[in-house]
């Protein structure tokens, strides 16, 4: 169960006109731009729910997900996931969740990727039967058998996501963020991506949280969406309320952005 | 994926230090004659400093009266204080590249303390080159000076390698901690690690009482080097002059707490 409750949150940014004369000038006086990332934002998410998050770039989904994981404390507001304040106890914490950035890898680059796995049973303190059982059933679903003795700088990209998603699955955590993770992904790659994804949500009742553009995965697997522009949430309703009357969903969204004006 | 609440007991840190030592050694194995190069460049690269004392002490026999071989044993030393401090606390030299591409944030998602999976970032085996160089010039100067040897001074020289290593990770550390507060102009650190690497080849005694004592009580340099010293050599009958490095190993603790500090301040900025 995660609960937020109208979260707020402020970036400072230094902003200087180009040119060499104002680069001089900046050394010794600064202006700076508040940027309003996440404006009173609440929402609540029960567990087992599978929650679409999107909004344009810079809309403050990748904040939303920072302050949730932990990685940011916010300057106001409260929020609670699983009874615990992610920010504090920060350790206790991120057992139970998570996190795939689907830019960043979280493999060890040049080892194959079972050494990676390995070391992140130790990093989790996994017991070693909850271990061989996750990996064994994460290596039929997302069929890895071939992948893992291969360095992870030898992966395609789609293989390599496969292996980021297991990864941070090991651990069985009951909440799970995505962002972006079929990003750069082939069609196929991204079938097999989605397929997973939702038999996780099935039979575990993970909690899923995904951020992403791609409208096709919105559709494909959840049946509830939050919409965030100019960091406020905008629409919280399924993707039928959201569609309603365009032809696709890629449509019906940037109808959405237009009249917001996000 | 089945959830067991029975948690198994945590692994212990010390025990995972080693597993993330295992994979960097790994990794580096994957690039054996890139390892080989750099290991072999290490080796020769700190030379150059030994050619630079030689060629000094070829014109003139002491400096501030140090001889040689006394100057080749402070430079030893210090250079494998540094040596050390590199390969097992690179994680933190190399920090700031951890932050600006965002990799700190996968740190902090894991339930784990922050400095040991800092740490655990990086290790740096080529360094082993430049051991082996110190090792080299340090038993040269062993043979050649004048120094009656006794468990004390050996106690000593163990003293200063252990508190020397840290002194030097404590500056990376506060090296690291800067990042958090600004990207750029972090060059002007090296003053304190590569300069002292440098400098250190001298006892810090030869720059002058003002030098001196910044080292002795700011930046805790002369603990690790010139006061031991001095005891290994038999120049001063203070023997508590060789717990001195353990007084120096105490600034990792400030270093500490700054690191701490900025690690709070990113968590409510962000990047």
């Amino acid at each position: 169960m995660i609960t937020v409750n109208n979260i707020s949150k402020t970036y400072k940014v230094a902003k200087r006109n180009a040119g060499f004369l104002e680069a001089c000038r900046n050394l010794f006086h600064r202006d700076y731009e508040e940027i309003r990332a996440l404006d009173h934002v609440s929402f609540q998410i029960n567990d087992g729910e599978m929650i679409g998050y999107i909004g344009p770039n810079g809309a403050g989904k990748s904040t939303t997900i920072k302050v949730l994981s932990g990685i940011l404390t916010p300057d106001e507001g409260t929020c609670e996931v699983n009874g615990c304040i992610p920010w504090k106890n920060r350790v206790a914490y991120v057992k139970d969740i998570g996190v795939v950035f689907g830019q960043r890898s979280q493999l060890w680059w040049d080892v194959p990727v079972i050494d990676s796995f390995e070391l992140l049973k130790d990093i989790y303190s996994i017991p070693k039967e909850t271990y061989q059982m996750n990996l064994e059933e994460l290596t039929e679903l997302l069929n890895l058998s071939e992948l893992l003795k291969t360095p992870a700088r030898q992966l395609s990209l789609g293989q390599r996501m496969r292996c980021e998603i297991a990864a941070s699955l090991l651990h069985s955590p009951r909440l799970l963020f995505l962002d972006e993770p079929t990003i750069g992904l082939d069609a196929v790659s991204k079938l097999a991506v989605r397929d997973f994804i939702l038999r996780l949500n099935q039979t575990h009742r993970t909690t899923v949280i995904l951020t992403t553009h791609d409208m096709q995965d919105i559709e494909a697997l959840t049946n509830r969406i939050l919409l965030i522009g100019k960091g406020r949430i905008l629409l919280d309703g399924s993707p039928q309320d959201l569609r309603q009357g365009y032809r696709t969903m890629d449509e019906a969204v940037a109808a959405l952005y237009r009249e917001y004006a996000i | 994926m089945k959830r067991s609440r029975k948690r198994e007991k945590k692994i212990s840190a010390i025990r995972l230090y080693r597993r993330y030592v295992g994979i960097h050694i790994r990794s580096t194995m994957q690039y054996k004659t890139s390892f080989l190069l750099t290991t072999v460049g290490q080796f020769i690269f700190s030379f150059n400093v030994l050619i630079g004392i030689t060629f000094l002490f070829n014109r003139f026999h002491q400096v501030a009266d140090f001889t040689y071989s006394e100057v080749l044993i402070c430079y030893a030393i210090v250079l494998m204080e540094f040596a050390l401090a590199e390969m097992f606390g690179r994680g933190f030299d190399l920090f700031s590249g951890m932050v600006k591409h965002g990799e700190f944030d996968r740190v902090l998602v894991r339930p784990r303390n922050e400095i040991l999976q800092v740490l655990g970032s990086k290790f740096e085996l080529s360094r082993i080159g430049r051991m082996f160089q110190a090792v080299i010039v340090f038993i040269y100067g062993l043979l050649t000076a004048d120094i009656d040897w006794n468990r004390w001074k050996v106690m000593t020289v163990v003293l200063m390698l252990i508190g020397g290593s840290l002194l030097f990770a404590g500056i990376f550390m506060i090296q690291a901690g800067m990042c958090f507060f600004t990207l750029e102009g972090l060059e002007f650190m090296n003053i304190l690690t590569d300069a002292a690497r440098e400098y250190g080849k001298y006892p810090v005694s030869i720059y002058g009482k003002p030098v001196l004592l910044f080292c002795t009580f700011l930046v805790p340099y002369a603990l690790i080097q010139y006061y031991p010293l001095l005891v290994i050599l038999g120049r001063t009958a203070r023997l508590w002059y060789s717990f001195l490095p353990l007084a120096a190993a105490m600034f990792l603790i400030p270093c500490l707490l700054f690191w701490r500090f900025g690690v709070r301040c990113y968590r409510s900025s962000g990047s």
